[in-house]
């Protein structure tokens, strides 16, 4: 009963998740990504960070490493799998979840709190939430604007798959409110089944209240 | 089995937003150039054996589409040569 924080060589987020999953109550461990998934993995997230030191994309390396068929498998499986940030990117690259997350609209990294506009609450991720709630949780990247064809973001809205987009404080979801240029305002989307999402913002930033908000701790709590 | 050099070509999508093509553009401008597009590309130039140009446009082609290029926002190109001539 672990959820599994997945290492690659330059991760940076890892202890963040494990920190903040442990503040939680959740059972949660770091694995050195060629160790592959331990047997009593109940979750797996791909931490923030800058894997392969985002060489050629960001996350592509790591997106093409042997545990990732084993995370595909778990997913398959019903394993909830969730990406952060680099892990989102990691996500995309693998196909794991549609699109890509490419070079921020004004090409610079951007560290700041923002605000998400919950689009689906009936998700193992949101179940702590309302559909239209506003939460507050910090981004911290440089390739985060979320790219798509035309067609195939119209089919990701048909088929209800994007979790969280950029809203100002009162939910309306603007351009101005739109950190990195993404498509849609999207910030997170979930893959083919609901237990497998990945998002830009960084919930392990906003989960334990002593530095700074909680906003975050309902995604996390789908591993409980 | 012959030396070759593959070169891949892998470019964003027309249409597809480049920053940091923009960002070099307004750069050149700022240095008084006069310009009215710019567009970025990444080259790879890969050394390989294989049988034919053929074969070894086959396995460089399967290498950019698994990995060097990202067929959601990027086009490519592949071209072969014969190693030491590309």
């Amino acid at each position: 009963m672990t959820v599994a924080v997945v290492q690659f060589g330059g991760s940076n987020c890892d202890r963040d998740a494990v920190r903040a999953l442990t503040h939680l109550g959740i059972d949660a461990e770091r694995v050195w990504h060629e160790d592959g998934l331990p047997s009593e993995t109940t979750g797996v997230i791909l931490p923030g960070g800058f894997s392969y030191g985002d060489y050629l994309r960001a996350g592509a390396m790591a997106a093409r490493s042997p545990i990732m068929n084993e995370i595909r498998s778990a997913a398959d499986a019903g394993t909830p799998v969730l990406g952060v940030c680099n892990g989102a990117q990691i996500g995309c690259e693998s196909g794991l979840t549609e699109g890509a997350f490419t070079t921020n609209e004004r090409a610079r990294f951007q560290c700041e709190p923002v605000h998400l506009r919950v689009e689906r609450a009936d998700t193992p991720w949101t179940a702590a939430y309302e559909a239209g709630d506003v939460i507050e949780v910090p981004i911290a990247h440089g390739e985060g604007r979320f790219e798509i064809t035309d067609e195939r973001y119209d089919r990701l809205e048909a088929d209800d798959r994007i979790l969280f987009r950029y809203c100002a404080p009162d939910g309306s979801v603007t351009e101005a409110a739109n950190p990195n240029g993404s498509i849609g305002n999207v910030a997170g989307i979930l893959g083919e089944s609901d237990h497998v999402a990945v998002l830009m913002p960084h919930p392990e930033r906003a989960t334990l209240p002593d530095i700074g908000g909680t906003d975050g701790a309902g995604v996390l709590r789908a591993f409980a | 089995m012959t030396a070759y050099t593959a070169t891949v070509t892998v470019r964003l999508k027309r249409g597809v937003l480049d920053p940091e093509a923009e960002t070099t553009k307004r750069s050149l401008e700022r240095l008084g150039f006069e310009l009215s597009g710019l567009r970025s590309a990444d080259r790879f130039e890969i050394d390989l054996e294989a049988d034919s140009p053929a074969a070894a446009k086959e396995t460089a082609t399967e290498m950019t589409e698994r990995l060097l290029a990202n067929p959601t926002i990027h086009d490519y190109e592949v071209s072969v040569a014969a190693a030491g001539q590309s």
